[in-house]
């Protein structure tokens, strides 16, 4: 459907190769970016160039490949710490944010969490938020506690406040933006509080990394954790930014390859910050990609990417109003939710919302979303969800809504 | 006609057979399909060695609850022991729709379900994946 009269914000799906697709004859209308972005065309030629041209080994190689491939990988990690606000030292790339949140649970939990402590979480959390510490808390014979979500989808400062007033909350993790409700936290408070009253905070910005200006050294976090594959970047890299002096002090997470300064019979000695967290072989290509990624987006700046998903949500909130049936969950409006919007189409299970839009090759997510505890809250089995990426535009919303009225008529509901 | 959303398979869905609770029962499992929140329950009701009445109980997609409905009709008055025999092609004939890949788990989990109330054998039939 023709959008002449609201252009988007931005206009870049020429920049993403896998949208000259055709399935079945028909063009690809994807809205699944919080399950995994799709990548551009320079993250692609930067991840080729790197095997085509400089794949060495990085870090000890002498000869000039070697040296070529620990730039790129180490200029990519400058770049993706700037990217988020953070500094290069304190920037440690993982798999994944899972492993990111990972590395701090066992690296720092495991010294500073013990019994008679809490860690504190929220039910809206995605399963990489909640089993790390579920983990944690049963070894070390902590309490997990979490903060509920009220039916509009949103956490309370004053509950919180009551949790750290126990005085035994030791970490507090959050997502910044919810996966699932698509709800933007009020992580600056909820860090500040927590500081506050002396716990270490922990941010998933799994979410909000690909879709907003994140500035980690304001925000304050002590760690802050995003995945690469969600910010148009390749799968296989994570990030975790942790602050100085907690990285300095905690053990390492994996032993290794590289994550040494010197290794005796015995015992071993570690390497500067960010390596000391970075055993073995690092994704090198990846990481390469990942710089690609966050050049792409700052060329796009995150403002217009941000500006751009709200204009879409809100397009989509309007229009999944006039769809017989629909309930949105999560907060109300765009302004106070990340590109991701949850819904349920009455008389239809979301398994079947999804296998039919399919058939329009509209791609959505029907589940549980990994926030199985979350959709114990709503009472849902499970949700449709629609996300948004800076490739998408309106015509997409239009299909899904097309969609969504097909469904309903072989539902004959 | 939908290929997979046939008026028969709406129907079943939306009017299931045998669906509800049997108290008192003989036998019963509960499980789900963790990928999409599939959720099946079943009562069992014994006499001679042979199933004289059951009842599913859960939510989930149509093809789910549709399989179960439809299947349940087939396992009234089927001797205990062939349940255990039976596989997913079984099933999937039964059905008579294309059921792809991914929606697999979904037809299976009523015969999953059956298998574990009357074997004890909670694994996926065949083919469940
Ligand atoms: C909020 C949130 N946290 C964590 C993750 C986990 O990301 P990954 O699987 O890349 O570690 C996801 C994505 O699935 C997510 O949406």
């Amino acid at each position: 459907m023709a959008t002449a009269a609201a252009p988007s914000i931005l206009d870049v799906r020429a920049d993403f190769p896998i949208f000259g697709r055709r399935i079945d004859g028909r063009p690809l209308v994807y809205l699944d970016s919080a399950a995994t972005s799709q990548k551009p065309e320079s993250v692609i030629a930067a991840i080729d160039d790197y095997y085509r041209r400089h794949n060495a080994n990085i870090h000890r190689g002498v000869y000039t490949l070697a040296q070529e491939a620990t730039e790129m990988f180490e200029g990519a990690r400058e770049r993706v710490a700037a990217f988020a606000g953070g500094q290069t030292e304190t920037t440690i790339f993982t798999r994944n944010a899972t492993e990111a949140i990972n590395l701090v649970a066992y690296a720092w939990g495991r010294e500073h969490v013990g019994p008679g402590d809490a860690v504190l979480i929220t039910q809206m959390e995605h399963h990489s938020n909640i089993v790390p510490w579920q983990l944690l808390c049963e070894e070390t014979g902590a309490e997990l506690r979490y903060l509920d979500v009220s039916d509009e989808g949103k956490l309370s400062l004053e509950q919180l406040d009551a949790e750290l007033a126990r005085g035994d909350v030791k970490l507090v993790a959050c997502a910044h933006i919810s996966n699932v409700l698509g709800t933007i936290n009020p992580v600056a408070e909820i860090v500040g509080r927590a500081r506050s009253a002396g716990a270490v905070t922990l941010i998933d910005g799994s979410q909000a990394a690909p879709q907003m200006p994140i500035d980690v050294g304001a925000l304050g976090p002590d760690f802050y954790a995003w995945t690469g594959h969600k910010a148009l970047g390749p799968t296989g890299i994570g990030v975790l930014h942790g602050r100085r002096e907690l990285l300095e002090r905690m053990r390492p997470f994996l032993g290794g390859g590289d994550m040494i300064r010197t290794v005796d019979f015995q015992r071993s000695t570690w390497n500067d910050l960010p390596w000391k967290f970075e055993a073995g072989t690092s994704m090198v290509a990846e990481g390469v990609g990942l710089g690609a990624a966050v050049d792409y987006l700052t060329g796009l700046q995150m403002e217009s990417v941000r500006a751009h998903e709200r204009e879409l949500v809100g397009y989509a909130l309007e229009r999944l109003r006039e769809v017989a049936g629909v309930r949105v969950i999560g907060p109300r409006t765009a302004e106070e939710r990340g590109g991701v919007i949850s819904f349920e189409l009455e008389g239809i299970h979301p398994h079947d919302v999804a296998d039919l839009v399919n058939r329009e090759n509209v791609c959505i997510r029907a589940g549980h979303h990994c926030a199985m505890p979350l959709m114990r809250r709503l009472g849902v089995p499970a949700t449709a969800r629609a996300s948004f990426g800076p490739y998408n535009d309106r015509s997409d919303v239009d299909a899904l809504i097309g969609a969504l009225a097909q469904a309903r008529q072989v539902f004959g509901v | 006609m939908d290929d997979l959303y046939r008026d028969y398979i709406l129907d079943h869905y939306k009017r299931p057979r045998n669906f509800g609770e049997l108290e008192p029962h003989d036998l019963e499992a509960h499980d789900h399909n963790p990928l999409c929140g599939d959720e099946l329950g079943v009562h069992i009701r014994v006499a001679d060695g042979k199933i004289v009445e059951l009842r599913f109980h859960g939510q989930g997609c149509a093809i789910s609850q549709a399989a179960a409905s439809i299947a349940s009709e087939e396992y009234v008055g089927m001797p205990l022991d062939e349940v255990g025999g039976l596989d997913g092609e079984w099933l999937i004939e039964l059905l008579g729709i294309p059921i792809s890949a991914t929606r697999r788990r979904c037809a299976l989990l009523n015969l999953k379900v059956m298998r574990g109330a009357t074997t004890g054998d909670a694994s996926w039939p065949n083919g469940g994946g």
